[in-house]
């Protein structure tokens, strides 16, 4: 985020007001897919490919497919999530 | 929900800050609790008139305020001691699939996507027959002193033991006998809960063709989803939804033009015992065929629809402010509604289960939820927050109920037995009890909401779908939308209970097969198609057996399954406590213990008194033996009693009444042994003056054993 210089001070605090409420705004569309996402079991790609990339460097992740096919048959298989009230 | 510490952004020093802040706490929560004890007040004490609702909702509001802010905080730091050092088993085992650190909000979201079903949408409607206010009561004191002190409790014991389940936990801290036993009355509780569901979703779709045509239109749906998120965009939830919620609008549309039709109309009203039979063939094939052709994506339709609807209530109630009809308190309080059978103490508190308290919330605290805990300091937010928006989840639909003319709420819950089958007798019966409604007005309400008749319609699901059409018919679309708002609250609700059968007869199944390993190890292999059908068809039949006799039943099935139901779930939610109560002995914290004790001692009495009354009572309409013996002597001397219509039939319902006896008999026995196991742990945990409890160990580096663990799963 810039900085507001001391010359324009208005201007630079409106353009500092919108990039902070883009920048929320972008965190929560991004939190409300993450939340939808994992009320169906399907947990965030990106986390696991950081996390692999950065413990198993050698081996290369899942694709985003296998992935999703994972979690999917997971939370219907044995020991799988059972919702009711 | 609740309020972090105030940051004061002046520049005083700590301890001046420290103060203000405290001061502040005090005057934001003072003000909340003379806020919530005004609305109580008027809840209470109000006669005569109607009230609003909005009465009801600001009491809830503030009450689950006061609690997350100071009882669950007590609970955190006092009865738990959490320790925000100390590693979750997310942090421990991070592996970025089944164990990832959730950032709390996203975890709080799936957590109550989990617990929010079917249950806290039917008790309460069922329990309005006694007034809005033992209900309302019950819904508060149940979910702040034992519901989500229940939930936070097990998932604080679970994130401690690397997110073992319930049972696992039960045999590390009480031994394997209770191990075993918990594990049963576990796979016990579920036949009766799939049996209980699918009966409200039978009495909801029986002999309407609108209903039945848009929950079949779903399976179609949900398999064009699943060969989409399959071959066409795999894994693109999001979108292929989006495309089910549009195709499922056009069914709940279309659905009234089928209805309407000549020769799909009449092709879709079926019969209860029709749908029974259908439910039961469905839920073998939809639990035996792969998951992502049907379940998977009915899955995800549920599980938006029923946030969308449960948003769109909340929503509703707070625009429409609607006037509560119901009387604070009816007669029936004495034992004699037509909804079901007992008096308020105990049934009152085993109706309303889920949404109070409900022991299924411990299986779901000890599954995925404690794997994606980022921090210990979470759990009050998850455990015990969670559990309080369920509760108002409860609360909106007592409202949506008590909203209704109480003359058409008792016209559509009492069974045909008590009222007759036309508008009527009906308006005539619900007369005697001081409604007043005519017969035209009745059958108006019928065609409003796009029904032949609304009478006798029990299960909760049809009421709950009138008030809310009710409600949101006054936010969008006015009385011409009212059809379609009744049959949208229908889907939604038949649709999540539908995803809960399919599911949990898969659970059921692995859970079969498992036990039935232990005689025969070919049982347990999961890939095995013998197997797999074997176990498969035993559930359903378990459940269907249920599920049929809850049909034919004359007083309307939930008159009798619904009390085993709830029996069953508060004491897993018993066993819960205890477990929890037997932990806090054994972490030398008995002196806290009173926490789950005395919530655990309560549903012991609640559960104990309803199982023994279900058994024993003398009223044929409560007790199953003395039902069972009324019809032994009329068969000795001959004589038929309705519905029976020839000797047969009175065998098949003596024999039910001894099933119902025998399956209650053995919940008490599941619950009076985890007693005495429950005490026996804690008298010896009391006598060793060290901590015994089982945890992972609190050190902050992982040790070599869980290094080893680590390698092993990459």
């Amino acid at each position: 985020m810039p900085r507001p210089s001391l010359q324009a001070k208005e201007p630079a605090d409106n353009a500092d007001l919108l990039c902070v409420c883009r920048d929320a705004l972008v965190r929560w569309g991004k939190d409300a897919r993450r939340t939808a996402s994992l009320m169906v079991g399907q947990p965030d790609y990106e986390v696991y490919v950081a996390h692999a990339e950065a413990t198993h460097p050698d081996q290369p992740p899942l694709d985003r497919t296998a992935f999703f096919r994972l979690h999917e048959a997971r939370r219907f298989g044995a020991g799988g999530a059972f919702r009711c009230c | 929900m609740g309020s972090e510490m105030p940051k004061g952004r002046t520049q005083a020093d700590p301890e001046d800050r420290f103060a203000m802040g405290k001061l502040r706490t005090a005057l934001i929560f003072g003000a909340i609790a003379i806020l919530g004890a005004i609305a109580l007040a008027v809840i209470a004490l109000h006669q005569g008139e109607s009230i609003s609702a909005v009465w009801i909702v600001v009491a809830a509001l503030c009450v689950y305020a006061i609690a997350y802010r100071f009882y669950a905080r007590y609970l955190a730091g006092k009865v738990m001691g959490l320790n925000a050092k100390r590693p979750t088993p997310a942090v421990r085992h991070n592996d970025g699939l089944d164990y990832v650190p959730t950032p709390r909000n996203v975890l709080f979201g799936h957590h109550f996507a989990a617990i929010a079903g079917a249950g806290p949408l039917v008790g309460p409607v069922l329990a309005a027959q006694m007034g809005y206010l033992p209900g309302v009561l019950w819904i508060l004191v149940g979910a702040v002193l034992a519901g989500a002190v229940q939930d936070m409790m097990v998932l604080f014991m679970s994130t401690r033991r690397d997110g073992r389940s319930l049972g696992d936990m039960v045999r590390t801290e009480m031994g394997p006998i209770p191990g075993i036993i918990a594990q049963v009355g576990v796979l016990m509780i579920m036949v009766i809960i799939l049996a209980v569901l699918a009966l409200v979703v039978v009495k909801a779709l029986a002999e309407s063709p609108w209903g039945t045509f848009t929950v079949a239109a779903t399976i179609p749906i949900a398999i064009f989803m699943g060969l989409y998120t399959r071959y066409l965009r795999p894994g693109r939830v999001g979108e292929v939804s989006l495309i089910g919620v549009v195709l499922l609008i056009l069914a709940i549309i279309g659905g009234g033009h089928i209805a309407a039709d000549p020769f799909w109309g009449p092709a879709f009203t079926l019969s209860g015992t029709t749908l029974a039979i259908a439910m039961m063939a469905y839920g073998f094939v939809a639990s035996v065929i792969p998951v992502w052709l049907l379940l998977a994506p009915r899955d995800y339709l549920s599980t938006f629809l029923k946030i969308g609807a449960i948003l769109g209530l909340a929503v509703g109630i707070l625009i429409v402010r609607p006037h509560i009809q119901m009387p604070a308190i009816t007669p029936f309080i004495d034992g004699s509604g037509p909804v079901f059978s007992g008096a308020l103490f105990p049934f009152l508190f085993i109706t309303i289960a889920c949404g109070a308290v409900s022991g299924f919330h411990a299986l779901i605290s000890s599954g995925t939820t404690p794997k994606l805990l980022e921090n210990e300091n979470q759990i009050p937010l998850i455990g015990y927050g969670a559990m309080l928006c369920e509760s108002f989840v409860a609360i909106m639909a007592l409202i949506a109920a008590t909203v209704l003319d109480p003359a058409v709420y008792f016209a559509m819950n009492s069974p045909v037995a008590v009222i007759g089958d036309n508008a009527v007798s009906a308006a005539a019966a619900v007369a005697q009890w001081g409604f007043h409604i005519t017969p035209a007005e009745l059958e108006q309400l019928a065609r409003d909401v796009g029904e032949h008749s609304i009478l006798s319609r029990a299960g909760g699901a049809p009421t709950l779908a009138v008030g809310m059409a009710h409600i949101l018919s006054n936010v969008i679309g006015g009385k011409a939308m009212m059809a379609f708002w009744y049959h949208f609250a229908i889907l939604f609700e038949a649709l999540f209970i539908l995803t809960t059968v399919d599911a949990g007869t898969r659970v059921c199944r692995f859970m079969i097969q498992d036990l039935l390993g232990v005689a025969v190890p070919k049982m347990r292999e999961t890939k095995s198609w013998t197997a797999n059908v074997l176990a498969t068809a035993l559930t359903v039949g378990l459940w269907g057996y249920f599920l049929y006799t809850g049909v034919v039943d004359p007083l309307g099935g939930i008159n009798s399954l619904w009390p085993l139901f709830g029996i069953a779930n508060q004491m897993l939610a018993a066993v819960a406590l205890i477990l929890g109560t037997v932990v806090l002995f054994k972490m030398k914290r008995e002196r806290f213990a009173w926490a789950t004790a005395v919530p655990a001692v309560w549903l012991l009495i609640c559960t104990l008194t309803a199982g023994f009354q279900k058994l024993l009572h003398p009223d044929v309409k409560i007790g199953f033996l003395a039902h069972a013996r009324k019809y032994q002597d009329a068969l000795t001397a001959g004589d038929l009693l309705a519905p029976a219509k020839t000797a047969g039939d009175m065998h098949r319902i003596i024999i039910n009444d001894y099933v119902n006896s025998a399956l209650t008999a053995g919940f008490l026995f599941v619950v009076l042994t985890m007693v005495v196991y429950g005490v026996r742990a804690c008298l010896k945990a009391r006598r060793i003056n060290h901590p015994t409890v089982v945890e992972q160990p609190a050190a902050h580096e992982l040790t070599l054993e869980d290094e080893a663990m680590d390698i092993a799963r990459a």
